[in-house]
């Protein structure tokens, strides 16, 4: 048997911190990156005593993403206390929730490229955050750092509907685009706003029962995950080739090395001892709240990606790209208000600015051009103040300073030279100091004016107007 | 009279006539601590310098000639398991033995706002799992009419300062017969509110469903004074009940014709002694004669309610006290090399046997596998059991029963055989089980001058009807309680 005789089965755990100010049962913030322990209370830390209030606004988050990926609302949820041992979590358990989660049965639709595909969501729950060991800070010791401690999550689980790591990539980034556009979560995975764990096994095509599967936990990127993906599908379908047994464990995944070892067994797997929270009341939802929730929800990137092509005349792809992140679909459509044509932004946004994003590792809210100046630099361009080139130095150097377009132009010198008196001159000199195109072009070869307006381009760092010298060089070479 | 053996209302009263100084009362009852400390053993921790300096604002305020507030001014102590700011707190455990929270509980708090004098935090059963405070880390607190007997428990310090008067009135807390019983034990009053009545917040958990803060007095006026003061909503407490204000002093009548008392048969057979059967007795002679009707009935569910008490309060307890694991705060072990090493020999050296004990059968019963038989099951019975109660308040305003089945034993005679210890919650449990209020009062004195305690147990919310029902038998029962000391 062959790779491609295998099917390979994949389930997701996605886990989205809450954009909520506050966490989930105190007062204290959840913003990222403040001095260790400066964000923590006696509830968050545990102190004897102390007792958790659950945050409103977490029920309201984790319905608002139940209603949009299609869940059922409970109108009853409770909160279960799931009891293990680790430095980082104070009260030695963790606030979730077992049996009854709040949103359960809902989907989300993927598009690949042969078309759409329906991911089934199982259900979502919420829950804490635990907070962060450092090591080695002292050499030999850890510490811990309690300010993530009980930030809220949401865990959104999803049914074993994704066959591939590519679909795999494609629901993860569907939900991302979802979590974000609803502003609930604010997903930055640098800063492990969104985790997920995936359960991966293997089966010959055909079968329709499932085989033991296996899970790796907290891989902190889309790519990490693909990468997991495909590595344990390939070790279960080998080690099934070589007549092994897959056994049901957790396994740690490596993104440095690229592989995975066994952690735990299912023998091994900790008695978690979940019971309802007696220091909670039940959430009871009402109908009410749920129709309030409801009219909060915007519009989805999947509709927004229709809406762009039948709107804007934009291509499917590019409606998808610009629609999967709200800030960019935001921007996208400033840009088009401030009545600049759709197809250019979208070239731009797809082009230099996303390529700047990616190399600088930022996300799409973190574009620092306003919409304003990007549409002023395409008009420069537009008006053949500038050259196209010039206008991608110039975006870098919005990019880094802030400064104006008009600015940057002037302080760099970067005006289009129109000035046709200006341009002979430099045009001469470089057909004066290149004979044997002359002599080229005499036997023929017209190909050399690109030559030569390519040496006039460089002779004018890229000023001159590459328009108008085509037509100036041919005009005197067949003058001589 | 001494002035350390006044009640709060009548200290109160004198307060308010300016005829003592809450700096005299405050003084009056240090120096009766001092005398009888050594032999009650009451105290854990001593806050005399404060307690005279918030007795010194309060003869200020007096003397200013601003009315005080019920209840200012009169000095009094709180169980140590209840947070208090910067005093420390231990619940009577090596584990917390040198904490010290950052925070008052939220009963803390209204003591502090209303400037009552804070003598000191009371001695425990360790984290209030015991029924004698023989469980203590520190120390083993006497019972104040016979020093060889225990004084109940979990909260024996709380009931013996009031019964020695060492205190004015004290708070305790109760999970399933803790104020109550030793309340009973050293002839105090003792009220378990309902639950949500009063603020947990800043109580140390033992078994969240079933913790309730209560105090413990001189009478039962003071006790609906001390409850107008710690009742109330709290945002910080999720189970706290959001309830209008009530003033329970305006239940006290001796008026009780009409009343329909229930006796469950349950609590008058097997394993009461005769003479606490005999004191319940004639109270519920005393009430017929006052004009009340009393009757006997069946409720077999309380029978399940001691083995569900301690399967949920267990349960609960082996969680909330897995915080206490050596990384953040009390005490950790010096003897490790590894993390699973350092929570085993925290957990082994810092906890005493019955925490142990209780942790280990809580753990247990929420295993997988075991989770249906018993902590399931026993939620079960709790329905059971409250829905026992909720027939018997169609019927009864009220329930009365023991509030436990001797009276006190004498110090030593119980420790070896932890079921013995259990049965004497054997008629409180089934309150905490359903959440009710109860109150203990005495009602008779057995043999080697040690005082019987009988319950009045109360509909939800209903801690009118029982302060009223007590304040009634008080009044007319006359009781004469002469401790020891």
């Amino acid at each position: 048997m062959h790779f491609e005789d295998y099917e390979v089965i994949i389930g997701l755990e996605v886990h989205a911190e809450l954009a909520t100010k506050t966490k989930a049962f105190c007062g204290c913030s959840t913003e990222f990156g403040s001095d260790v322990n400066t964000q923590c209370c006696p509830i968050c830390t545990a102190m004897p005593g102390s007792l958790p209030v659950l945050n409103k606004k977490v029920v309201e988050y984790a319905i608002k993403t139940g209603l949009a990926t299609s869940c059922e609302i409970t109108r009853y949820g409770k909160q279960d206390r799931k009891n293990y041992y680790y430095p980082d979590l104070p009260k030695a358990y963790q606030i979730s929730q077992f049996d009854m989660p709040l949103c359960v049965g809902g989907y989300v639709d993927i598009n690949k490229d042969d078309g759409k595909k329906r991911i089934g969501i199982t259900r979502i729950h919420i829950e804490e955050d635990a907070g962060k060991l450092l090591h080695d800070v002292i050499p030999g010791k850890s510490l811990v750092d309690l300010n993530r401690c009980g930030v809220p999550l949401i865990e959104i689980v999803s049914e074993p509907d994704l066959r591939s790591s590519e679909e795999a990539k494609l629901y993860l980034e569907e939900l991302k685009s979802i979590l974000e556009c609803l502003e609930v979560s604010d997903c930055k995975m640098q800063e492990g706003s969104l985790r997920c764990d995936v359960n991966v096994s293997v089966r010959p095509k055909g079968q329709t029962t499932f085989n033991t599967r296996t899970e790796m936990k907290n891989l902190s990127s889309f790519s990490a995950a693909v990468r997991a993906i495909d590595f344990e599908a390939k070790r279960q379908i080998e080690a099934t080739k070589a007549g092994e047994k897959i056994i049901q464990e957790t396994r740690r995944w490596d993104d440095a090395k690229g592989e995975n070892y066994a952690m735990r067994s299912k023998e091994e797997a900790q008695d978690y001892r979940y019971f309802p929270d007696p220091d909670l009341v039940p959430i009871v939802v009402s109908e009410e709240q749920i129709e309030e929730i409801r009219k909060t929800i915007p519009e989805l990137p999947s509709a927004k990606r229709e809406r762009f092509v039948a709107t804007y005349g934009i291509t499917d792809y590019e409606a998808g790209l610009i629609s999967q992140s709200k800030p960019m679909a935001t921007y996208f459509e400033k840009c088009v208000d401030l009545k600049e044509t759709p197809k250019t932004v979208a070239n731009w946004l797809l082009g230099d600015i996303s390529k700047t994003l990616n190399e600088k590792n930022l996300e799409p809210s973190d574009i620092s051009v306003s919409p304003e100046d990007l549409v002023a630099l395409i008009a420069l361009i537009d008006k053949g103040t500038i050259s196209n080139t010039a206008g991608k130095k110039v975006l870098s150097i919005m990019f880094e300073t802030g400064k104006t377009p008009d600015v940057i132009v002037k302080e760099e010198g970067l005006e289009q030279v129109n000035d046709g008196d200006a341009l002979k001159a430099i045009v001469e000199e470089i057909i004066q100091n290149n004979p044997k195109s002359v002599e080229d072009y005499k036997n023929g070869k017209t190909n050399v004016i690109g030559f030569l307006v390519g040496q006039t381009m460089r002779a004018s760092k890229g000023k001159a107007n590459p328009q108008m010298l085509s037509p100036m060089i041919k005009e005197i070479l067949d003058n001589m | 009279m001494e002035l350390y053996k006044l009640t709060a209302h009548a200290a109160m009263d004198l307060l308010n006539k300016k005829e003592v100084s809450s700096t005299e009362l405050t003084k009056a009852v240090i120096s009766r601590i001092e005398s009888v400390e050594n032999q009650v053993d009451a105290y854990l921790t001593n806050t005399f310098e404060s307690a005279l300096e918030t007795a010194k604002n309060v003869d200020a305020k007096l003397a200013s000639g601003k009315t005080l507030l019920p209840l200012e001014g009169v000095p009094m102590a709180i169980k140590d398991n209840i947070c208090t700011n910067g005093i420390r707190t231990t619940c009577a455990s090596k584990m917390l033995e040198n904490f010290v929270p950052p925070y008052d509980a939220f009963v803390a708090k209204k003591v502090k706002a209303i400037g009552a004098p804070m003598l000191g935090k009371l001695n425990m059963d360790e984290f209030a799992m015991g029924s004698s405070t023989e469980n203590s880390y520190f120390k083993k607190t006497k019972n104040p009419f016979n020093l060889n007997c225990v004084p109940g428990g979990s909260s024996g310090g709380s009931a013996a300062a009031v019964g020695a008067d060492m205190a004015m009135y004290t708070l305790g807390s109760d999970t399933g017969g803790s104020i109550r019983q030793p309340a009973s034990f050293c002839g105090v009053v003792g009220l378990k509110p309902t639950y949500g009545r009063v603020s947990r917040f800043g109580l140390v958990a033992f078994a969240s469903s079933l913790d309730q803060i209560g105090p413990l007095t001189k009478d039962v006026e003071d006790a609906a004074l001390v409850m107008n003061l710690i009742c109330g909503h709290d945002e910080m407490d999720s189970t706290s009940v959001n309830l209008p204000a009530e003033d329970f002093t305006k239940a006290l009548s001796t008026d009780v014709k009409g009343m329909k008392i229930g006796i469950p048969n349950e609590y008058m057979g097997e394993g009461i002694s005769a003479e606490v059967k005999e004191a319940i007795l004639n109270a519920a002679k005393l009430y017929e004669q006052m004009g009340a009707t009393v009757e006997y009935f069946d409720m077999p569910s309380l029978s399940s309610a001691l083995p569900a008490y301690y399967i949920i309060s267990s349960a609960e307890a082996s969680s909330n006290l897995a915080r206490y694991d050596g990384v953040k705060y009390g005490y950790r072990t010096e003897n490790y090399s590894d993390l699973m090493e350092m929570y085993k020999n925290t957990r082994s050296e810092g906890f005493g046997n019955e925490v142990k004990r209780r942790i280990m059968l809580g753990t247990y019963a929420l295993s997988s596998g075991y989770y249906d038989a018993y902590y399931k099951k026993a939620q079960q019975v709790r329905t059971i059991v409250r829905g026992g109660f909720e027939n018997a308040f169609k019927k009864y305003d009220f329930v009365l029963s023991p509030t436990a089945p001797v009276t006190a034993f004498k110090l030593g005679e119980k420790t070896a055989d932890p079921m013995e210890m259990y049965l004497a919650d054997i008629c409180t449990v089934s309150i905490n089980i359903a959440g009710l209020p109860a109150i203990s009062l005495p009602c008779g004195i057995g043999k080697d001058n040690l005082p019987i305690g009988m319950q009045l147990i109360g509909n939800s919310f209903d801690e009118k009807t029982i302060l009223h029902a007590a304040y009634a038998y008080e009044k007319n029962a006359g009781l004469e309680l002469k401790p020891q000391i």
